[in-house]
């Protein structure tokens, strides 16, 4: 089996899901003749058709809300944002809407929003958001940021057959930058479960999407140095895989949240009141975090590169830790 | 431009119904009247939860809407529709028991008011307090309906205040778009809280939104309550021959004020006189009396069936007990309590590859010139250059695509109604017109633009011999 991107893997999860069931039908912008902004659907028209794929008018709202109702009635939609970015544009449709429909009155909406997110491409103020914590803070929804094909591939299926809506986020930065071979086979992998990428015993670093790559490179660098950092991918932030987290801390007594969000209100620090509340007697040391500065994302490459968290800010942030 | 409008008689000539019917459009009418009253005097004594709003007056929008519809058709209600959810077959302790917030409630008292609905047996869908959100959701509803093969119509209200959010514009144009099988009333009740229309709207009549996306609107009484169901039933059935969506203005009035807290000081008083001379109920009660529909024993016989009804969903609503507090922690996810499954009117098949698989083109009708004569010139021009059938790329295994191009969503079916039967005659034919200038019309290859490997060499191509030309000279 030839090594796909990242990509590639979102793709063939579509297809396949399409292929699968007739209930799934896809909506979005450009997504249909065009193949979308990233090509992510390339060849989805000419396989499924009109009927299927559905380009839509730059309507986020009425995207949204039209799905909504293919729920209802038993439909399975996909829907692209053309960038991830433009989910507040629909902010109302997805929070009051789709996520309180099932605990309001027991009518589930099985829909997934997906979409290109994250920076470090120069996209900009509007092209390299990282909205997921607009979303952590909704009952209701479940939220997926993948950092590898594999885990694209098969947390993309599991969100198609899924009962909820599932924002799906795909850091634009990984598309055509990580290849891995998957196997041949069909498989699906488990929302709401973190994974170990790397074991270690010195401290534990936490981080999802694009941070993992870079939490694995600083976690080389520190190997060289004698710290055995173990690097834990969330996958999915919602639900949080909060016995994940809690083993990691209890086994390294050390926790780095690494994350490309804004500082401020990002995961880090919920995940920092879940170890508060669940290993408080494990830690050795406080509870550190990396993130993006408070910021909207700057467009100019240094600023940006200011902005960003990378390898050395990682490991610089771990050496301190490690020091406890 | 020429609004499209049909400013409809309040008369009820064109209505064909039975006894039964009219009498049922009494029934509901009044059925609605009297359990929103009840309400009333129990929000007065402190047992309803939170607010409650006002459909007086405007029983005749809810209930002549909603009977025009079929079973198997789709609504969605706003907070005074809830004649309509009579109508759908909701009972009134289903009414009660939301305002109460009792554990019997359709919502177990996890939300209020008209805020609930019924996927299996009512196809109802629940609002919620953000105006205008139930329009794309309804124009989801309805394309889904078509694309299962149900020949449903989806429906739902807005109001004048509504009419001027973002999700009202979207959705009504994604709608239009899609050509979907929706009716949108908007229920014109002059009021959005405490705004006049005149403040919230420039145009006359909110019908002439529907310019704006091309799509049929009309405008009706909304306190004749036949005149509504006849405008709605023709509505619907437009759009279920595939002429959808459609857009009605039902021009009505708020008789109380937004919510009970309000008592409406801003509403002239000549208002309230003029509107209340006009009340839905009582017109109706004249109506069914002059053509001798009815007798007083058969308006007595009703009314003590209504009375019966809501004394006994009201001892059960009341008699209800709240729900039990640990509920609040439960069904945030669906784990699995519910079973997904849709509908399908039409055979699988068809939507499944290689079936459903197409030349994954453009249709281009026009090149968007001013000129009055640029569809001309676009055909000379396909004529003169014959048009490069690309095959689009097959992706991920995908088999080789169909040459079929991308027609517009499922042609409607016709009517059994011989009018009907003639009106999609001559639109199949101004189809089959609009079809053959399009086979005349250039297509844009799949994937074509700047990053194209193709199109740069053959933008190389051209550039190269065109520099060679001026070489020579």
């Amino acid at each position: 089996m030839a090594a796909i991107t990242m990509l590639e893997g979102i793709r063939q999860a579509i297809f396949e899901e399409m292929d699968r069931d007739p209930a799934v039908v896809a909506l979005g912008e450009d997504i249909g003749v065009y193949g979308g902004a990233f090509k992510v659907t390339e060849g989805l028209l000419a396989r499924f058709g009109p009927e299927r794929v559905i380009d839509a008018p730059i309507s986020e709202t009425a995207i949204v809300g039209a799905a909504c109702g293919m729920g209802y009635l038993g439909l399975r939609p996909i829907v692209e944002m053309q960038f991830i970015d433009f989910i507040a544009c629909c902010f109302n449709q997805v929070t009051n809407f789709a996520a309180k429909s099932h605990y309001r009155w027991g009518a589930p909406v099985p829909m997934v929003l997906r979409g290109p997110s994250g920076g470090g491409v120069h996209g900009g103020p509007f092209h390299s958001a990282n909205p997921e914590m607009y979303f952590m803070h909704t009952p209701g929804l479940k939220i997926i940021y993948p950092s590898t094909a594999y885990d694209a591939k098969g947390l993309l299926k599991s969100a198609v057959r899924d009962n909820n809506p599932v924002l799906f986020f795909e850091h634009k930065y990984l598309y055509r930058r990580i290849k891995e071979e998957i196997p041949a086979e069909e498989y699906t992998v488990p929302i709401g479960k973190a994974v170990v990428r790397r074991e270690g015993k010195d401290l534990t670093i936490l981080s999802y999407a694009a941070m993992v790559h870079t939490s694995m490179e600083a976690a080389e660098m520190l190997a060289k140095e004698g710290i055995d950092a173990e690097v834990i991918d969330l996958r999915t932030l919602l639900p949080l895989d909060r016995d994940a987290i809690l083993a990691s801390v209890k086994k390294t007594n050390k926790l780095l949240i690494v994350h490309e969000d804004t500082r401020t209100g990002g995961i880090a620090g919920e995940i920092a009141a879940l170890v508060c509340e669940g290993a408080f007697e494990d830690l050795d040391g406080p509870i550190a975090r990396v993130t993006s500065l408070d910021t909207p994302v700057p467009y100019s490459p240094p600023l940006e590169e200011r902005f960003l968290p990378n390898a050395e800010k990682v490991a610089a942030a771990a050496r301190d830790l490690a020091k406890y | 431009m020429h609004v499209a409008n049909s400013v409809k008689e309040t008369g009820t000539r064109a209505a064909k119904l039975t006894r039964e019917q009219y009498l049922d459009l009494y029934y509901y009418m009044q059925l609605n009247r009297q359990l929103e009253d009840r309400m009333v005097r129990l929000f007065r004594q402190n047992k309803i939860v939170g607010g409650l709003y006002s459909s007086l007056g405007q029983e005749a929008v809810s209930v002549g809407t909603a009977y025009a519809l079929e079973p198997k058709d789709w609504l969605a209600p706003m907070i005074r529709n809830i004649g309509a959810l009579l109508v759908k077959g909701f009972k009134p302790r289903d009414i009660f028991t939301q305002h109460m917030a009792k554990y019997t409630s359709p919502t177990f008292g996890k939300d209020g008011t008209s805020h609930f609905g019924d996927l299996k047996v009512h196809h109802t869908i629940s609002p919620i307090s953000m105006l205008g959100d139930l329009i794309p959701v309804m124009t989801g509803v309805a394309m889904a309906g078509r694309y299962l093969g149900q020949n449903i119509v989806a429906l739902t209200w807005i109001g004048d205040g509504g009419s001027s959010t973002g999700a009202f514009h979207e959705g009504l144009n994604f709608a239009a778009s899609q050509r979907a099988p929706f009716v949108l009333i908007v229920e014109n009740n002059q009021w959005a809280y405490s705004t006049p229309v005149a403040r919230q709207v420039p145009v006359k009549n909110l019908a002439d939104r529907a310019v704006a996306y091309g799509i049929t609107s009309k405008i009706t009484d909304g306190n004749d309550v036949v005149a509504v169901y006849t405008t709605t039933k023709e509505a619907v059935e437009e759009c279920r021959a595939g002429h959808g969506p459609v857009l009605i203005e039902v021009k009505t009035h708020r008789m109380k004020g937004h919510a009970q807290h309000d008592p409406a000081e801003y509403v002239p008083k000549e208002m309230v006189e003029y509107w209340k001379a006009r009340d839905p109920i009582a017109r109706y009660e004249k109506f069914l009396t002059e053509n001798k529909i009815w007798d007083a024993k058969t308006k007595s016989e009703i009314d003590t069936r209504i009375e019966a009804l809501l004394d006994e969903d009201q001892k059960f609503a009341e008699e209800s007990p709240l729900p039990p507090p640990e509920l609040a922690e439960q069904g945030v996810y669906c784990d699995g309590c519910h079973t997904i499954e849709a509908d399908w009117q039409r055979s699988k098949e068809e939507l499944t590859p290689p079936n459903c698989s197409v030349d994954a083109v453009w249709e281009v009708k026009s090149f968007g010139s001013l000129d009055p004569d640029a569809a001309a010139e676009m055909k000379a021009a396909a004529q003169a250059k014959q048009p490069q059938q690309l095959q689009a790329r097959p992706g991920n295994g995908a088999p080789p695509a169909r040459a079929e191009k991308i027609a517009p969503p499922t042609p409607p079916k016709a009517l059994s109604n011989p009018s009907a039967v003639k009106a999609a005659a001559e639109k199949t034919a101004a189809q089959e017109k609009d079809a053959l200038e399009t086979a005349a019309a250039l297509r844009v290859p799949f994937g074509r633009g700047p990053k194209d490997r193709a199109f740069r060499e053959e933008r190389a191509q051209k550039e190269k011999s065109r520099r060679g030309k001026r070489g020579r000279r």
